[in-house]
């Protein structure tokens, strides 16, 4: 298989419900094989959902998934090339860990030693291999993780691997480690691996590509990298990089925008926003900094030394925002500017993103 | 070193339970004890037996031994039909119950409704529906040809009293199961579907599992209960016929009560509670130290 194909899938779990009550907003997009993704967003925005309607536990209210041409919408769990790593440990408590491994292969009636094979090989790749006699429930969290891992890659025919928050119940000091495992196998065997987690960390250091969700939508997918460059939605910049995006409020007109009191030139020249929308400028912290005069007048409040960094809480007219203090500068008295990198100032209008025609 | 201050005045706290369980429990055991030793010729005159009425009861050739022999191999015989029934039973109906939904209730209600019922009202209640000429399940099962009497019957007699145990007290077996059943995450059952698990596979390597320790708790009570049976043979066969449903309660009683054979009496109660610990005590090594062996 090469590719999972969503094509305006949506649900709802209330029958009948309004489209914008929705768990799931409908969503069109491709999966493409050896790639790995993170599902990322709060708690109930519907990754879950998602994430249940690819493994099969969930069938959809509207629209179909495809794995490549394969209209798979209505076909149960067991009969799709996918594997499952769940939020806690599911191991079979009876089982040693051998066993655990090869159950899902025994119920598909496999050879003896074409089972054996699979699980050494596997056991080998996860790290296992001296466990595999013992009882899979007296290993530790991380251990117990990783058979369930096991499990689903034991199959030869398995596309796609979820994980659903898989490093929820581990150690701190493990999560690093069976984080590289994870990177690691799936150099190893180039599978699709989509991962569901509401940590930005977690999803920007494992995954090609991000899908950003909120409230059943998808808001953005794009690399880490994009992400924080050039967030497409408030919210993409407000959740992820710590501090969050700073996000003014503003009027736009062309390529000047009024801040409060104060005029900003913007580096392109935007259409005059309609009427009663909310139009705010975004700019990271990270691309903002502190100097004795800058685009905008600022109030310094604070300075904190972060060790790497020096990070100023300052305040634009009524408004809160963070700027980056360069190393080696004094921080400037009660009052300075800031100045921002023309190419990281965006223009959000009710809360998309906006481009402008280059001056 | 540490100089703890030592003060005993908490044992006054304890004091009031002790009393308790010293008119409820042990001074009554006592009295018992002080029987199973004795011999008495009336007017309240009792002289030293030594363990006579304890080797009398043991020895199946005497008269009462062989009075106990019969009916402690009948209880032994009801606890285990009655187990065998109950468990497999309970679990069944507890995996066919719904999850979820407006149903889970009155499901639970329906199923625990026998439970509510006193044992002496379960009695008459049988004693009557098991009637061969006007009780709905003697008359039915006479009707349809199959010969059923309760009172002339042994084997009628047993079925009744094994059917009224498991209408009585399934319901227990079946809320332990449901509650360790729903105490089953989701993800397992997720996961079993993803490993193309049969149900079978799910049951035996998911659900059999995680019950295990329900069940030790659900096979410790009904061996408990059904080993003690007394009001249900009581009032539906007085023990008969003939001898048939004489449980060792049933017999304790009439040997007590009914012939004042006290001595007798007592040794045999005291035997017959050793008995039960002692069968308690190997069921739950045996159910524990299963599952402490396997981890090894």
């Amino acid at each position: 298989m090469a590719r999972i194909t969503l094509d305006g899938i949506a649900h709802s779990y209330d029958s009948g419900a309004d489209p914008s009550s929705y768990a799931l907003k409908p969503i069109d997009h491709v999966w493409t094989q050896g790639r790995s993704y993170a599902l990322l967003g709060p708690s109930g925005c519907g990754k879950t959902t998602l994430l249940n309607i690819i493994s099969g536990l969930v069938v959809p209210s509207e629209g179909r998934l495809l794995f490549d041409d394969k209209d798979v919408t209505f076909l149960p769990t067991e009969q799709r090339n996918i594997a499952q790593v769940f939020q806690f440990p599911v191991i079979y408590d009876t089982m040693t860990v051998a066993e655990n491994l090869a159950f899902p292969l025994k119920n598909r009636g496999l050879g003896r030693a074409a089972i054996k094979a699979r699980v050494d090989e596997i056991a080998g790749l996860l790290g296992l291999t001296g466990d595999l006699k013992r009882r899979a429930r007296n290993l530790t969290a991380d251990a117990k993780q990783k058979i369930s891992l096991g499990r689903g890659l034991v199959r030869s025919d398995v596309a796609a691997v979820l994980f659903d928050e898989p490093l929820t119940v581990i150690d701190p000091s493990l999560k690093w480690e069976l984080r590289s495992k994870l990177k690691a196998v799936h150099r190893a065997l180039d599978v699709l691996m989509i991962y569901v987690t509401h940590d930005q960390v977690e999803a920007l250091t494992f995954a090609d590509e991000v899908v950003v969700m909120k409230d059943g939508r998808i808001l953005q997918i794009a690399t880490p990298t994009q992400l924080f460059e050039q967030p497409d939605h408030t919210f993409v910049g407000y959740f992820i990089g710590s501090p969050g995006m700073n996000l003014v409020d503003a009027e736009i007109d062309g390529a000047q925008a009024r801040v409060g009191e104060q005029t900003i030139r913007l580096p392109a020249r935007y259409r005059k926003p309609p009427a009663g929308s909310s139009v705010r400028l975004g700019f990271r912290p990270d691309y903002t900094t502190l100097v004795p005069n800058g685009d905008l007048r600022v109030r310094v409040q604070k300075v904190e030394d972060l060790g790497r960094r020096r990070l100023a809480r300052v305040s634009l007219g009524a408004q809160d925002i963070f700027a980056t203090v360069p190393h080696g500068q004094s921080v400037p008295a009660e009052t300075a500017g800031i100045a921002i990198k023309p190419e990281r100032l965006f223009v959000y209008v009710n809360d998309e993103r906006v481009t402008g025609e280059p001056l | 070193m540490i100089d703890k201050p030592i003060n005993n005045r908490a044992w006054l706290l304890v004091l009031p339970v002790l009393i308790f369980v010293l008119f409820s429990a042990l001074l009554p055991m006592m009295t018992v004890v002080n029987y199973s030793v004795q011999d008495s010729m009336g007017a309240n005159n009792f002289f030293w037996n030594g363990d006579a009425w304890f080797r009398a009861v043991l020895d199946p050739s005497t008269d009462i031994g062989a009075r106990f022999a019969d009916a402690l191999i009948r209880n032994l015989a009801f606890s285990f039909t009655a187990l065998m029934i109950q468990v497999p039973l309970g679990i069944a109906i507890a995996l066919c119950l719904p999850r979820k939904g407006w149903a889970v209730g009155p499901c639970l209600v329906i199923i625990a409704l026998p439970m509510l019922i006193p044992w002496n009202v379960v009695g008459t209640i049988w004693q009557i529906f098991a009637r061969a000429d006007i009780g709905l399940f003697g008359a039915a099962l006479n009707g349809l040809g199959i010969p059923f009497n309760d009172t002339q019957d042994p084997i009628s007699a047993w079925c009744t009293i094994v059917i009224i145990d498991v209408w009585h007290w399934t319901p227990l077996v079946i809320l332990l199961s449901y509650a360790g059943l729903r105490a089953i995450p989701d993800a397992f059952y997720q996961a079993a579907r993803i490993d193309a698990a049969s149900r079978w596979a799910v049951f035996v390597n998911i659900e059999l599992p995680k019950l295990q320790k329900v069940l030790v708790i659900a096979v410790l009570l009904r061996f408990m209960q059904t080993f003690m049976i007394y009001t249900e043979p009581f009032v539906v066969t007085g023990g008969g016929p003939g001898s048939a449903t004489t449980f060792l309660s049933i017999d304790l009683v009439k040997i007590a009560l009914g012939q004042v054979d006290l001595g007798n009496a007592a040794a045999m109660s005291l035997i017959y509670n050793l008995i039960t610990i002692t069968l308690c005590y190997i069921f739950y090594t045996i159910m524990t130290q299963l599952d402490r062996r396997r981890d090894a």
